[in-house]
């Protein structure tokens, strides 16, 4: 037996309901309106008047997007990047010439080639990069777990995540073109087939990148790595599909790499509503293909969507 | 206090489930790969009641609350939670519910009020926030981003996103950690106020004095399998909490008896001794005594089976 000098009663016990009154909710309605009837039975239809999916995922939107103009990062790498990078191709290739088509044709700046590309990766980044970043971090560190505890429904929660990629890459295109056409001196098509062009292409774009982001979540195996694992990707497919290097001058095996990625469409289809109707020659079948722009955006529409639903879990459920 | 008293027997076979419970668990397991995480827990939580879930980590504590949450699935046994199972709750279930997680670390970049407003914004009929930070003793902060509070602060902000939505069943899994006596106090205080509007819940905790002061029953989780359920003031049974007396003999060698008439014991070793014994002691086993000879000799059970085993 050893001589152990015990612990004191720490543990007062009895006594709790003694000052119960304190401090605490005041139950401003009485008894709480079940509505339920509180039979336990088979499910209880009530509260039929929690707000709607849509109503909620409205809500989300507002919510996203505030929280993601309060995070640095994602401000820098994925909203102004683009801005800045078309600031640099400006500056940096001021006084090397015009880039042109073809002997004879007319060309444009260099600032001005590059648009189009900066629009293109302004698109991956706010969809691809900012959510599969934003949600495997989320995953990580509680705040869908705590989100899978209230009556959230995952739907509003991709709405609020969308709608927010939406509303940042409308901004950040807005931006561009109003810097573009400022700042940098460049000419911005006049002809509303262009504009609807550039519509198109942007919303298709956009709701593709971030279903894509959505999926490419799934893929971090925590928060921490979230940006090791999607920077390298996002940064490569920058390289290949005509982004910051230009797309005709890429070997031709590259450019059908690329081809099997979104980004490479998405620059494509800007391409044909920034460029002069001439540079088409320079793209791979000598022809802005907007149809097979169409074609290949909404293929990973669809697989965005397809995986986002197949891997998205609140929790990583069971070991 | 006049809570509901516990009615474990009312297990009405047949029945879909007593209406009277907010929890019914029978035949609970969870294997995790060849690990047995939960091993056969039955437990019933009336409505009204507050449980506070004790055990040791890794004893299968925060396994079997989140299988109640509806976070993880179950390996065997049947659970209801608000009549519901949690493997199945729809969104309209989990509207009842409010949980309050183990900590978080999220970003923060929304402030208190900005929280609230939005989670509020989920529920039909939710809490006032004002009301809401007021109870957490927030008001100061409610205009401050979340990543700017302390640890403590953080957590209250936890619970109130566990209560804006007036759920009827609350989870609170270890709620007090990293708070200061005084916070704790007035933590307690708020869930007392909860508990008088007839919030359910189900505590889990490391601080057996939280226990004490808050559940009406609690039970106790070792190895997977609640060992022993009772009302605080019982756990343990009658005979854990008989008094020890404890004084050294002539030679200096450490003396314990247990007896129910300690002053009577102590005059007759005082008679036998002839003078003050050496390091005289009376110990009422508190429920922290009594929950670590449980856990004691519950590891000396298995130590036990291993050489049995062997």
């Amino acid at each position: 037996m050893s001589d152990m000098t015990t612990t004191a009663a720490t543990a007062g016990t009895g006594g709790a309901g003694a000052r119960a009154e304190a401090r605490g909710i005041r139950s401003t309605r009485g008894t709480r309106a079940t509505g339920t009837g509180g039979s336990g039975g088979s499910g209880s239809r009530g509260g039929g008047s929690r707000p709607g999916m849509l109503r909620v995922g409205v809500s989300r939107i507002g919510h996203e997007t505030k929280g993601y103009f309060r995070s640095p990062d994602a401000v820098f790498f994925t909203f102004l990047f683009p801005l800045v990078m078309l600031g640099i191709f400006t500056a940096a290739f001021s006084a090397s010439g015009d880039i042109v088509p073809g002997p004879g044709m007319e060309g444009v700046s260099v600032g001005a080639y590059y648009l189009p590309g900066m629009l293109a990766a302004g698109m991956l980044l706010s969809g691809v990069q900012n959510l599969a970043v934003d949600i495997a971090t989320e995953k990580g560190d509680g705040t869908l777990k705590r989100l899978g505890g209230t009556p959230l429904s995952p739907v509003s929660y991709f709405l609020g995540k969308i709608g927010q990629v939406f509303v940042t890459a409308v901004l950040q295109a807005a931006l561009l073109l109003l810097a573009a056409g400022t700042l940098f001196g460049i000419a911005l098509p006049t002809t509303s087939e262009a504009w609807l062009t550039f519509s198109w292409v942007f919303v298709l774009g956009v709701a593709t990148s971030a279903l894509c982001g959505i999926a490419l979540s799934a893929v971090p195996r925590s928060g921490k790595s979230a940006t090791a694992v999607v920077i390298p990707i996002v940064l490569v497919l920058q390289f290949i599909s005509g982004v910051y290097l230009q797309f005709s001058q890429l070997p031709e095996w590259m450019q059908n790499i690329a081809s099997v990625f979104p980004l490479k469409w998405m620059a494509q289809g800007m391409r044909a509503v920034f460029l002069p109707d001439d540079f088409k020659v320079l793209e791979q079948h000598g022809e802005w293909d907007l149809g097979w722009v169409a074609v290949a955006l909404l293929a990973w529409l669809v697989i965005g969507l397809v995986v986002s639903r197949l891997t998205f879990r609140w929790i990583r459920r069971d070991a | 206090m006049d809570t509901t008293a516990p009615d474990t027997g009312t297990t009405s076979g047949g029945l879909p489930a007593d209406p009277d419970a907010a929890v019914r668990v029978r035949g609970l397991r969870k294997a995790y790969g060849g690990v047995t995480a939960v091993d056969g827990i039955d437990l019933d939580i009336a409505r009204g009641e507050t449980f506070a879930l004790l055990g040791p980590n890794g004893a299968g504590k925060s396994t079997t609350v989140e299988i109640l949450e509806g976070y993880r699935l179950r390996s065997a046994g049947e659970v209801s939670v608000l009549g519901i199972d949690p493997a199945h709750g729809d969104l309209d279930w989990k509207a009842r519910l409010g949980i309050v997680l183990q900590s978080a670390t999220e970003s923060g970049v929304y402030t208190v009020r900005e929280q609230l407003t939005h989670f509020a914004g989920f529920f039909a009929d939710p809490r006032d926030i004002d009301e809401v930070i007021a109870a957490v003793g927030l008001e100061a902060k409610a205009r401050t981003r979340v990543s700017k509070l302390s640890g403590g602060q953080r957590r209250r902000v936890d619970v109130a996103l566990g209560i804006i939505g007036r759920p009827e069943l609350l989870f609170l899994d270890e709620p007090t950690t990293g708070f200061d006596p005084e916070a704790r106090r007035e933590f307690w205080n708020l869930i007392r106020g909860l508990k008088a509007e007839g919030t359910t819940i189900l505590l889990t905790t490391h601080y057996l004095d939280e226990a004490a002061q808050l559940g009406d029953r609690a039970g106790i989780i070792l190895g997977g399998r609640l060992v022993d359920v009772g009302r605080v003031d019982e756990l343990g049974g009658a005979e854990a909490r008989v008094p020890i007396v404890r004084w050294r003999d002539a030679d200096g060698a450490p003396q314990e008896t247990r007896t129910e008439r300690p002053a009577e014991f102590v005059a007759s070793v005082v008679a036998r001794h002839g003078g003050e014994p050496d390091a005289l002691e009376v110990i009422r086993p508190s429920l922290e005594d009594i929950y670590l000879q449980l856990v004691h000799s519950a590891g000396a059970e298995t130590h036990d089976d291993e050489e049995a085993l062997a």
